[in-house]
């Protein structure tokens, strides 16, 4: 049953990593010491995904063609083209209410666009419901948190893919697995595990969402302002995690409002300026005096740059 | 886990776990824990006193969970009982449990959803269509269909209704208030024409004319039957935590001392022999009538089993997840739809349980059972016992001591030879408090969780 869910769960998830947190689960009885979920995820470099680090050689994992979202009049996202390569970290920033969460919302499958195209590992997709986006590999951190205030910790942190025994829930195999993860996270210390959601400070919620997304053997992580209320040694952190995970090979999305922050995290910066990319490239082509001129005004003097624009889908 | 890996808040915790062992002078806690502790293992013993300091932090922060509904019930009994020596007799009491069954099972229906942050309006009426279904098959012009066959359709046709109504409210994404105040009144309108039309000459009324589901609340379990069972019941819970606790120490994680794992035992054994004595002792008034009535044992097999449900499995998880926050719920994959239909399905399932139990004490079903109030008490046992109207908060056993809150007014008040007046605004008042309880703790944790 444990097994059947949790293959259920990603299908198209790295098989080797997959099976090890198979492992982890059932065998948890049987040596305490083992590393850890987080501690594999983290550590080792998972084969196939790693070696493909090169900038700018490699097929995108994800691809948005074209994308739109309208809620009534307000249309968010307007022809929205960018490429999400793995191993790296591609920053987006933007302005309050330029449409940095809808997009994240789009590809997670909370919203499908309105028009437009998503490629996964080069293939047309529809991303109809978290579900299937977690299916594919997707694990969001999102601005609100999305966190149960009646659950704890443990209860919140595997909501949605519980492993079970028996067809039960394997209370002990979930909590000692949580436990390491926010061991190793060492963001913020928590009383109890198993105290409710509700009765954490919003920094300790913010760390519990991001031990949350980190759990799983993802290959693309999105972070929603992961660090906005985090203090200054934690929000470091959470960005060496981000490093850790690009340089395992995945392909992560972080959305910040704090420049300094993007130019030491990021590989590759998207700015997106009412709904519609206004640049997108490496992070060496850009300065933060660029971007703030980009993100409030959507061009910039050095318009020439934005050479980087994704490529035409065909030549996928 | 090494001692690297802790984090200092779990230093701070086992330091004052030792602490509080070495004043409270329980030896063998302490010196377990100072074990742990020179292992730098995992905080693996918890003492009694750091268990009562959780549990009092707990409180302090608004959740009081069955305290307030057994403070309650403890003031209610102590009023009766000095009113009237006869309501604490025997006899009395099992009366009480069994005309607490019908609010009990009611109320577990509702606990499934308002879990959900939804209600149900329809199920005294719905217990009323299973009632009556189960009775005309089992009486002689329904074609006196033995009674697993009329129990089996009557469950059948109130987990239909329970769909339905949650497909309603799921596909249609119509507001449940509306779509069972519908039910309350069109359910009644099915209980009627059943009742009228499969025994037109009746007046209105069915008689139970299949024993045994007469016997469900009428008849009881034989002295060393009752016996055997309670001792099966005390034994699994016993054995069932003390394995959780093992399993849980063998991993590392932290389990509550042995020291209050005893008393639970204790306290369940203490339970178990009190309900038999009560029982057993002679309530007959001409010929001796002794026994654990079948319906008691009904209703504790619904709470083990509901509970278990609500507690152990991933649809139980979801559940509370949903009334927690149905965004995140939804965000992490889980289908609302589908979980919320069943929850509807199972209340539908428990009321017409409740409709069995209640036409089986009754032995009869008449077109004028009032499932408006019925629905009213299903709430107010629900809520009474400690289940938040807004969702996510509650549990079963809420329902059960509810229940048992608003039968032993009604039964207190009987005793003393009040009107139904008098009754009705006493139960109001009760769930008023139990109400402002709830809303309390809610703005207890919201200001918890501001902080
Ligand atoms: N559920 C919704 N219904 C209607 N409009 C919405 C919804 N979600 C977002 N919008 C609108 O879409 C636009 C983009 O919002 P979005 O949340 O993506 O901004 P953002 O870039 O994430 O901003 P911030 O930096 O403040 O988080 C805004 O104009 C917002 O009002
Ligand atoms: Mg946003």
């Amino acid at each position: 049953m444990n097994e059947s869910f949790l293959e259920s769960a990603r299908p198209g998830g790295a098989g080797r990593a997959q099976k090890e947190t198979l492992a982890q689960l059932n065998g948890v009885s049987s040596d305490a010491k083992e590393p850890g979920v987080t501690r594999r995820s983290l550590g080792e470099p998972t084969e196939g995904l790693s070696g493909k680090g090169h900038l700018n050689e490699v097929e995108p994992l994800l691809s948005l063609r074209g994308i739109d979202k309208s809620f009534g009049p307000v249309q968010a996202l307007a022809g929205v083209d960018l490429d999400i390569p793995l191993g790296q970290v591609t920053a987006l920033v933007g302005d309050n209410g330029a449409g940095k969460s809808v997009l994240v919302k789009t590809i997670s499958g909370i919203w499908e666009p309105d028009d437009g195209q998503i490629f996964w590992e080069g293939r047309p997709v529809h991303i109809r419901n978290p579900k299937e986006a977690a299916e594919m590999g997707i694990t969001t951190v999102y601005q609100d948190l999305a966190l149960c205030d009646n659950l704890d910790i443990v209860q919140n942190m595997f909501l949605g893919r519980e492993p079970t025994r028996y067809r039960l829930l394997d209370e002990t195999a979930m909590e000692l697995a949580a436990k390491r993860t926010l061991a190793e996270l060492s963001v913020v210390t928590v009383r109890s595990i198993r105290q409710a959601v509700a009765s954490l400070s919003g920094g300790q919620r913010q760390a519990v969402a991001v031990g949350k997304a980190v759990m799983w053997n993802s290959k693309l992580v999105i972070f929603d302002e992961p660090t906005a209320a985090l203090a200054v040694s934690s929000a470091a952190m959470v960005l060496e995690l981000i490093r850790q995970l690009a340089s395992r090979g995945l392909a992560v999305i972080v959305i910040s409002h704090v420049l300094n922050e993007i130019f030491s995290v990021a590989d590759r910066i998207a700015v997106l300026h009412l709904g519609h990319i206004a640049a997108v490239g490496p992070i060496s082509e850009f300065d933060p005096q660029k971007v703030a001129t980009l993100m409030a005004t959507g061009t910039s003097s050095w318009s020439s740059h934005e050479s980087d624009s994704p490529s035409d889908p065909r030549e996928l | 886990m090494s001692g690297s890996s802790r984090t200092p808040g779990e230093f701070t915790r086992e330091e004052v776990t030792s602490t509080t062992d070495r004043s409270a002078g329980s030896a063998p806690n302490t010196r377990a824990s100072e074990v742990a502790l020179a292992e730098g293992s995992e905080l693996m013993v918890n003492s009694l006193g750091e268990y009562v300091q959780a549990w009092v932090k707990r409180i302090r922060n608004g959740d009081s969970g069955v305290l307030p509904v057994l403070g309650g019930l403890i003031a209610i009994v102590i009023i009766f009982q000095v009113q009237n020596s006869l309501f604490l007799s025997a006899g009395n009491l099992v009366n009480l449990l069994v005309q607490g069954a019908v609010f009990v099972l009611l109320g577990m229906a509702e606990v499934f959803v308002l879990l959900l942050g939804e209600i149900d309006l329809s199920v005294g009426y719905v217990a009323g269509v299973g009632a009556a279904i189960t009775a005309i098959l089992a009486s002689p012009f329904g074609g006196s269909w033995p009674w697993w066959i009329a129990i089996a359709a009557g469950l059948a046709s109130t987990v239909f209704i329970g769909t339905l109504q949650g497909v309603l409210i799921t596909r249609l994404h119509l507001p449940s208030f509306v779509v069972t105040l519908a039910g309350l009144l069109g359910w009644e309108g099915v209980m009627l024409f059943l009742i009228d039309h499969a025994s037109p000459s009746s007046g209105g009324l069915i008689s139970i004319s299949n024993n045994i589901i007469y016997d469900l609340v009428n008849g009881n379990l034989n002295q060393v039957a009752g016996w055997v069972v309670m001792v099966l019941v005390v034994a699994l819970f016993a054995v069932s935590i003390v394995l959780r606790d093992h399993h849980r120490r063998s991993n590392g994680l932290a389990a509550p001392p042995p020291s209050l794992t005893a008393m639970k035992i204790a306290v369940a054994i203490a339970a178990g022999v009190a309900l038999l004595l009560v029982c057993d002792a002679n309530r007959g008034v001409s010929i001796p009538l002794r026994g654990v009535p079948w319906v008691v044992l009904i209703v504790l097999g619904f709470l083990g089993m509901w509970s278990f449900l609500l507690g152990r499995t991933r649809f139980g998880r979801y559940i509370y997840a949903i009334g927690g926050n149905a965004e995140a719920a939804r965000r992490a994959g889980i289908n609302l739809s589908r979980i919320r239909t069943t929850a509807f399905a199972l209340a539908g399932l428990t009321a017409g349980i409740a409709g069995i139990i209640y036409e089986s004490r009754l032995g009869s079903i008449s077109d004028n059972i009032d499932g408006g109030t019925l629905v009213l008490y299903a709430v107010a046992a629900a809520v009474i016992g400690g289940t938040s109207l807004f969702g996510g908060r509650g549990k079963m056993i809420h329902a059960v001591l509810g229940g048992i809150v608003i039968a032993a007014i009604y039964n207190g008040l009987g005793l003393l030879g009040v009107s139904a007046s008098t009754e009705y605004i006493v139960t109001a008042l009760v769930l008023l408090a139990a109400v402002t309880v709830d809303s309390m703790t809610r703005r207890g944790r919201a200001t918890t969780s501001a902080r």
